[in-house]
């Protein structure tokens, strides 16, 4: 098998050991890499119940066959471990270029197990690899960290937490080249929790190709698809992900306040057109991307900077009733410095001034901070986003998520999220399918590992009613394999405003050999799937957590073009689990296993769910 | 007469404004308000009537918002 470099390295920082072991091939077959290979050994070798911020979780950042190929999108890596946040299998994605750096030092994985007993960071040049001493980083900013490393280093990519990991924010994200974030699921606090700073890598290895005339043939043509799609060559590098300001908010579904609302007048002022209009520089791209949807801005001060998505735009706009972009790419850099997960830390923020509206949260309660709770105030986002990261205050009650920070109020259903993870950007009362993906997704509370905004709102690949049940369970279920086989190849889930799982499938193929058919490559992705939901059974975390907050299945949508809708969810949920073959309960039955390859775990499930 | 409020935007908005008040007579449909903005229906991607999806042929009412969008996409 091609495309893989064939060498995992073992780095236990405990012992202060690294060592090298051969790539199992038939694992890589079976569960692709990156995401599936990760989430295999996270199920095989951590056992159920672990503290996920103890030496005993690992944490394992992976790529995958493509990673690094001469595809387009091919610059993704994933972060995989047991999330702190939601205490599910934890799995979050990242671009930019230190993935296919990472690779091209010989290595597809690196398990990270124990805990340094102090910072320390991970050097790898080619087949050198050494644990250093990181304490003249610790406390330092991602983009600090980054030049010191780089002036160490020369040439070196970095990944690193900021103060926001070493506190062990339940938020934090891992960032890789300054402004790319692997930022769900609190995964920088993992990393924090093993005194791990930063990971610097140069490699100068080739991805082994299987057919390179091929591979070169396939790429041309994917990138001339990409070159004349409307929207990965249109709407996205002009606008970026924020685009979808506007025409989620026409349609509705713009949450709004803590999800009070799903409308407002103002969303034009924090929209990807003016974005464009005042503050963009250039857009930018990840490796081998011809999208390019990445923003540059210029701040407020003049410095040029990484610009905020769609999701943080909304998470610290509308979701905080604050319609000031300066703001919002201010607490966006934050986030990128300290090493936040936008979405939740916006959100965060967000159920925070709603505690404080309902009078829940008191002014003596904040008053040593000098910030305010108000809904709008923009120096409330940009204020306590630092403190967040610092814990510093009452920031340090607001750095663990919302989820916690309601129920320390007796009233958890103040938290709009799932799993304990703050959900997106949209308001999945105005579309059915895209809440179902909400509901039920692995890692909690998430819109991109199954994106059913794309045929709802969209029109991708074609256009469903956003506010009809019908066929959205079977819809919602192969978008989700088809995600976690992206995910698991090595490329970006944005490739699909173009690209189709044959497209996948030729250029996998054309790397790794050919091993795959459109069927086998999306029944792979419903293998690692199912997987996921296994590690999430084993943890206790079963149907139950299916669920959304009670104000989106109880309370009307009370304005906008919307009005008036609940989401549904109990009417698709038994079909969703019927079309996935599982049980009334959730769990996969055994035939399901048999039929995925996983009949090694049919008599664990029931040893384990006993 | 009716009066009708049309919003354009994304790249509908190069060369135009982004909020127009149409005055048009009864019986207009979206199609007649696309052609008045030089905008190819299939360039069209989303339509909505109000919020909700709405086809070219559809006849407008007095007081309703026309969104417009080219194909985007993002997330």
């Amino acid at each position: 098998m091609y495309g893989y470099m064939g060498k995992i390295l073992r780095v236990n920082l405990t012992n202060r050991t690294i060592t090298k072991e051969d790539l199992d091939f038939e694992l890589a077959k079976k569960y692709l890499g990156a995401r599936g290979l990760g989430v295999k050994i996270m199920m095989d070798e951590v056992p159920a119940n672990v503290d996920p911020l103890s030496p005993e979780n690992k944490l394992i950042i992976a790529s995958g066959g493509l990673t690094g190929a001469p595809v387009p999108t091919s610059g993704r890596y994933m972060v995989i471990t047991k999330s702190p946040l939601t205490g599910t299998i934890g799995i979050s994605n990242s671009g930019g270029y230190w993935g296919p750096q990472f690779k091209a030092t010989g290595h597809d994985l690196v398990i990270f197990e124990g805990k340094a007993d102090k910072p320390v960071y991970l050097y790898i040049n080619d087949d050198q690899v050494e644990i250093r001493d990181a304490g003249h980083l610790w406390g330092k900013t991602v983009s600090e960290t980054t030049k010191t490393l780089q002036e160490e280093f020369e040439g070196c990519k970095v990944l690193a937490i900021g103060p926001g990991g070493e506190n062990l924010s339940l938020l934090s994200s891992i960032i890789n080249d300054v402004d790319r974030a692997a930022g769900r699921g609190g995964v920088g606090a993992v990393m924090g929790s093993k005194n791990l700073k930063a990971i610097a890598v140069k490699g100068s290895k080739k991805v082994p190709l299987y057919d390179e005339e091929k591979t070169k043939e396939v790429s041309r043509a994917k990138v001339q698809v990409l070159r004349e799609d409307p929207v990965a060559s249109g709407g996205l590098p002009s606008y970026g992900s924020a685009v979808l300001v506007n025409i989620i908010n026409e349609s509705g579904i713009l949450p709004v306040k803590n999800f009070q609302e799903s409308y407002t007048d103002e969303a034009d002022k924090i929209s990807g057109e003016s974005l464009a209009e005042k503050h963009l520089v250039k857009n930018s791209a990840c490796y081998r991307c011809p999208i390019a949807c990445g923003r540059v801005v210029k701040m407020a001060d003049g410095s040029v900077v990484g610009g905020p998505e769609y999701e943080t735009i909304w998470a610290f706009g509308a979701d905080c009733a604050v319609y000031d972009l300066e703001a919002i790419n201010e607490a966006n850099l934050l986030c990128n410095e300290y090493g936040l997960d936008t979405i939740s830390t916006g959100a965060t923020i967000a159920a925070a001034m709603e505690l404080y509206e309902k009078g829940y949260i008191k002014d003596e309660d904040i008053a040593a901070d000098g910030l305010s709770l108000k809904w709008g105030d923009p120096k409330a986002i940009v204020g306590w986003t630092k403190k967040m990261a610092l814990r510093e205050g009452f920031g340090d009650k607001l750095a663990d998520g919302s989820y916690r920070l309601a129920e320390s109020y007796g009233v958890p259903d103040l938290s709009m999220t799932v799993k304990k993870q703050e959900l997106p950007a949209y308001d999945p009362r105005g579309v059915q399918g895209h809440g179902l993906t909400y509901a039920v997704n692995n890692r909690g509370g998430c819109h991109i590992k199954g994106y059913m905004i794309s045929p709802e709102i969209l029109g991708y690949p074609e256009k469903l009613d956003r506010f009809s049940l019908e066929g959205k369970a079977a819809y919602t279920k192969v978008f989700l394999d088809l995600t976690a086989a992206i995910d698991s190849i090595g490329l970006c889930v944005f490739s699909t405003f173009g690209l189709g799982l044959s497209d996948y499938v030729d250029m996998y193929n054309a790397v790794v050999g050919d091993i795959y058919t459109d069927e086998s490559l999306l029944e792979a992705g419903e293998r690692i799937w199912n997987l996921e939901k296994l590690f999430n059974l084993r943890e206790g975390i079963d149907s139950k957590a299916d669920k959304l907050p009670k104000r989106l299945l109880e309370d009307p949508i009370q304005n906008g073009p919307s009005k008036g809708h609940v989401h549904k969810l109990d009417e698709l949920l038994p079909e969703y689990y019927a079309v996935r073959g599982w049980d009334e309960n959730g769990i996969p039955t055994e035939e399901t296993l048999e039929r995925l390859g996983l009949e090694e775990y049919k008599g664990y499930i029931i040893k384990e769910m006993a | 007469m009716i009066t009708v409020e049309v919003r354009l935007f994304a790249t509908f908005r190069e060369g135009r404004e982004k909020k127009y008040m149409m005055e048009l007579p009864k019986g207009s449909t979206i199609l007649d308000v696309l052609n008045k903005l030089q905008i190819h229906e299939e360039e069209a991607s989303i339509i909505l009537l109000n919020g909700v999806d709405g086809d070219s042929r559809r006849e407008l009412s007095h007081g309703d918002v026309l969104s417009l969008f080219p194909p985007v996409g993002g997330g």
